[in-house]
């Protein structure tokens, strides 16, 4: 057990070359240069390919490509460069390529700032692409997480043959944190279904276009099998004092650990508060909040967006239980005393008032 | 094949690279999709020709684009790749670079290739990508029924351009080999017509020379094809031939643009790749030490520790990396940490800030919004951060000055010119590390043998560590002596 001290997005490219990924197209932007750069660095030593495209538009079409050969293959954006790959991950999962995808969310819409948002998540979990598609989505929380799901994300593409997309804000790309790398290193292996110039695979085809209306639709039925498969299987989520919670706290990424110091200070004034965070966002975690649905009297949604995550767990708890709603937008965080402040104000509408004054809790 | 005996000599057949029956093809399986006179249909056969007489069916990957040749992968039995409107030559690119083996050819159309791909297409040729680009230019979109492209004639009627290409208001015929012809990297290009039987041969010549420079690895070549479109251009297969001769050609006067194929050097062997045992130590892993626990993250004895850290200052006075050392020196004591540079408005103007937190359990959150220590480089910093310090907590401050306005009664602070100290130890950089020294002295959490193992590690040249531990042994002296001037001790940070 060896830990080091790493930025989040340097850890990105360690742990996709430990996963097999032998190729990176990139192109520059803030919060997320630095994997494209050690990508750079890193990519011709292990006898992988690095190109810097020249647009987004090309990089994602470059990850077609690269994947189309055969090759586990990444590249990593933000906000902007995001938007412009929508059109390439909608062929990526039409023509079932696999492949990795990061977005290390900045500040929006339009050039926003170089702050950190989660305002990206609508256009990575629900697709700005045309068509009947999904991709896989993990919100990693910490410099160990961006490693571990990133092996993780490979993974996944594979298994699925769907675009896997990483949604961390700049913080997570940006903290320096210990991580350690776990399990040896992959060998990079072949798809039986890939193109690559042998004999062998001469009969491949890549394509996402199927002019006959019912092979369209087999194909987007099949598509849709697949993405049920990963609903029932591949949600994730960490729990913290959910158990007996009658406030449940709920965000993803930066959010989530700012959440935990939250629950923390609540746990030690009494409040029976506790964290429910989505690693995967894509499958949502659903039965997780069905789940606590049964005994939670509140959940409280964070976000750095005016509300995106907000709309899934709405949908998963389905009215079962009342939804509070805070964010901060434009670079700002959720500070973790904005967000007690608030836990203990709806701690007292709860009824709670008399516990409160017992534990002496005087949060205004 | 049935034997007809001696007399039969086949002189001319199908190419072997095309398949015999159009499997994939939804109906009419022996007959193309193409109409009748097409340039597709006559380039399609030129291609697989020149497949077959390199002798490379097998290793040729051939992308096809979005307009009508689009299901070129019917016909061509070579590995087939659909890829978007325009992307072919991005595409193409990734697939040559992972397989060098591959003889990779982007067949492209005019408004694939010169409008919504312009960019794909000139950045590949820049590259010098090791690819094949069959253009097959006919002056129109044609799949999508005949809309206006960039290559389109001077007053050509398009169902876009109603009364005739008006280059006042769309500009003039997009001549792209001449343009890519300018750039330094391409090995061969050329545009050929099928105006012609002569015109033709000389087609096929091209197309051949172009598969056969990438098979040798000799960079990027482009064949442009001037193709007839009778369908759109409302013509008879005849009139529309004529008309790529006559009318065509003087937009697009055929010809090679470029030839350097007699000095192109191939294209460098892909490197062995290591073996996967080598993998972690190039990416900078590091092996764990045998019996190491100091880095498992759990501390086994000592004191809980609880301390968040804010550290500010200009860009340039290091508050970026007295941040990383104290953050690596935790761990290297065996700590939790966690180091986040500010992330805001002022990342590129010059002010810099981060928080560092160490801890003897895992950390929550690494914002530090309320330090139990701020380090104040200067005085924009102080004004900024000095009201978020915890009550009990320590402001050191790079400056003697402390403004009375934000004196606290609830914080200790130690006011001094680091800079000037730093400076008479020999350079006033290391005024970070004074304050670090400072810090740790406060603190009490990490031991001097930790700092030394994180300075040597994160500062490369020996004679900056021999400067930099004395700057840091002159900021525990000088914390030293306030802390015994006030007689007041820190338990607050380490409590
Ligand atoms: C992004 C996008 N925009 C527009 C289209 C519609 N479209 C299909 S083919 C085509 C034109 C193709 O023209 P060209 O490249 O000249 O090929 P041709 O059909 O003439 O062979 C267009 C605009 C598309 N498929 N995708």
């Amino acid at each position: 057990m060896h830990r080091q001290l790493m930025k989040g997005n340097e850890a990105v490219v360690r742990a996709a070359i430990l996963a097999g990924c032998r190729a990176f197209y990139g192109y520059p932007i803030t919060p997320a240069s630095e994997i494209t750069e050690a990508a750079a660095t890193l990519m011709p030593k292990v006898g992988g390919v690095f190109v810097q495209a020249e647009s987004e538009v090309a990089a994602v079409n470059m990850l077609y490509g690269g994947s189309s050969a055969g090759v586990r293959c990444m590249t990593a954006s933000s906000g902007p460069g995001i938007s412009l790959m929508q059109e390439g991950i909608s062929y990526l999962a039409g023509a079932e390529l696999p492949c990795v995808i990061a977005d290390i969310t900045r500040g929006g819409p339009g050039l926003g700032n170089l702050g950190s948002e989660q305002s990206d998540y609508h256009q990575v979990v629900k697709g700005g692409g045309n068509g009947n598609y999904k991709t896989l989505v993990l919100a990693p929380n910490s410099v160990q997480e961006m490693a571990d799901l990133t092996r993780l994300a490979f993974e996944l593409a594979d298994r699925y043959r769907n675009p896997v997309m990483l949604l961390a804000d700049g913080f997570v790309g940006q903290m320096m944190e210990p991580v350690e790398f776990a399990g040896k290193a992959l060998e990079p292996g072949t798809p039986s279904w890939a193109v690559t110039g042998e004999r062998e695979t001469r009969g491949n085809m890549i394509t996402s276009l199927h002019m006959k209306f019912d092979d369209l639709e087999r194909h987007v039925r099949h598509l849709e099998e697949k993405y049920r498969c990963a609903e029932q299987l591949e949600a994730r989520v960490e729990r913290s004092f959910t158990r007996d919670a009658e406030i449940v706290l709920v965000g993803y990424g930066i959010v989530g650990r700012i959440l935990k110091a939250v629950v923390a200070e609540a746990r030690a004034a009494g409040l029976r508060v506790g964290l429910l965070r989505p690693i995967t966002l894509y499958p949502f975690p659903t039965s997780e909040f069905r789940a606590i649905a049964s005994h939670a009297r509140c959940v409280v949604v964070v976000e750095m967006s005016t509300g995106q995550l907000v709309d899934d767990v709405r949908l998963a708890l389905n009215g079962a239980c009342p939804v509070e709603f805070y964010s901060r937008v434009g670079g700002n965080v959720p500070g973790h005393d904005e967000v007690m402040a608030l836990v203990t104000r709806l701690a007292r509408e709860m009824d709670l008032q008399a516990r409160l004054e017992e534990m002496g809790v005087a949060h205004a | 094949m049935p034997e007809i005996g001696n007399t039969y000599e086949v002189a001319f057949e199908r190419p072997k690279s095309m398949y015999a029956q159009f499997d994939r093809k939804e109906d009419l399986q022996h007959t193309t999709h193409y109409c009748a006179g097409c340039g597709h249909g006559q380039v399609h056969k030129l291609l697989a020709a020149a497949i077959d007489e390199l002798g490379i069916q097998d290793r040729t990957v051939l992308t096809s684009p979005v307009g009508c040749s689009v299901f070129a992968y019917y016909y061509f039995d070579v590995g087939n790749v659909q890829a978007a409107h325009g992307r072919a030559p991005a595409v193409a690119t990734a697939i040559e670079r992972s397989r060098p083996g591959a003889t990779v050819i982007s067949y492209q159309g005019d408004g694939d290739l010169s409008a919504i791909g312009s960019a794909e297409i000139l950045h590949a040729a820049n590259r010098g990508e090791n690819i094949t680009v069959i253009f097959v230019n006919n002056a129109i979109y044609s799949m999508t029924g005949g809309q206006m492209a960039p290559t389109t004639l001077v007053g050509q009627r398009s169902t876009t351009s109603p009364g005739g290409r008006n280059p006042a208001t769309e500009g003039y015929p997009l001549r792209m080999s001449e343009l890519l012809a300018t750039l330094e990297a391409p090995v061969y290009i050329e545009r050929v017509g099928l105006g012609d039987n002569r015109q033709i041969a000389q087609a096929r010549r091209a197309i051949k020379r172009a598969v056969e420079n990438t098979t040798k690895r000799l960079g990027f070549s482009m064949v442009e094809v001037l193709a007839p479109c009778p369908t759109i251009w409302k013509m008879s297969p005849v009139e529309a031939q004529r008309w790529v001769k006559d009318v065509m050609e003087k937009s697009y006067p055929l010809g090679v643009m470029r030839d350097r194929v007699k000095d192109a050097e191939p294209k460098p062997e892909p490197m062995v790749a290591p073996g996967l045992a080598e993998i972690p130590g190039l990416l900078g892993i590091e092996a764990a030490v045998p019996g190491e626990a100091s880095r498992s993250g759990h501390r086994r004895r000592g004191k809980a520790v609880h301390l968040g850290v804010r550290v500010a200052g200009f860009g340039g006075q290091g508050v970026l990396l007295l941040g990383e050392v104290l953050a690596e020196a935790g761990l290297e004591a065996g700590l939790e940490v966690s180091w986040l540079p500010s992330y805001g408005p002022e990342m590129r103007s010059g002010t810099s800030n981060c928080h560092v937190r160490l801890a003897s359990e895992p950390i929550d959150t690494p914002l530090v919004t309320m330090p139990e220590i701020l380090v104040a480089m200067n005085e924009p910093s102080l004004r900024k951060f000095d009201a978020s310090v915890k009550a009990g907590g320590w402001v050191i401050y790079n400056g003697e000055e402390f403004p009375a306005e934000l004196m606290r009664e609830d914080v200790h602070v130690l006011a001094r010119e680091f800079t000037r100290e730093a400076q008479a130890l020999g350079d006033p950089r290391v005024a970070n590390m004074v304050m670090l020294g400072a810090l740790l002295e406060l603190a009490g959490v990490v031991k001097a043998e930790a700092i030394h193992k994180a300075l040597t590690k994160l500062v490369k040249s020996p004679k900056w560590v021999e400067l930099d531990e004395r700057a840091l042994a002159r900021g525990r002296v000088m914390a030293r002596e306030e802390r015994e001037q006030v007689s007041r001790g820190c338990g607050v940070m380490v409590g």
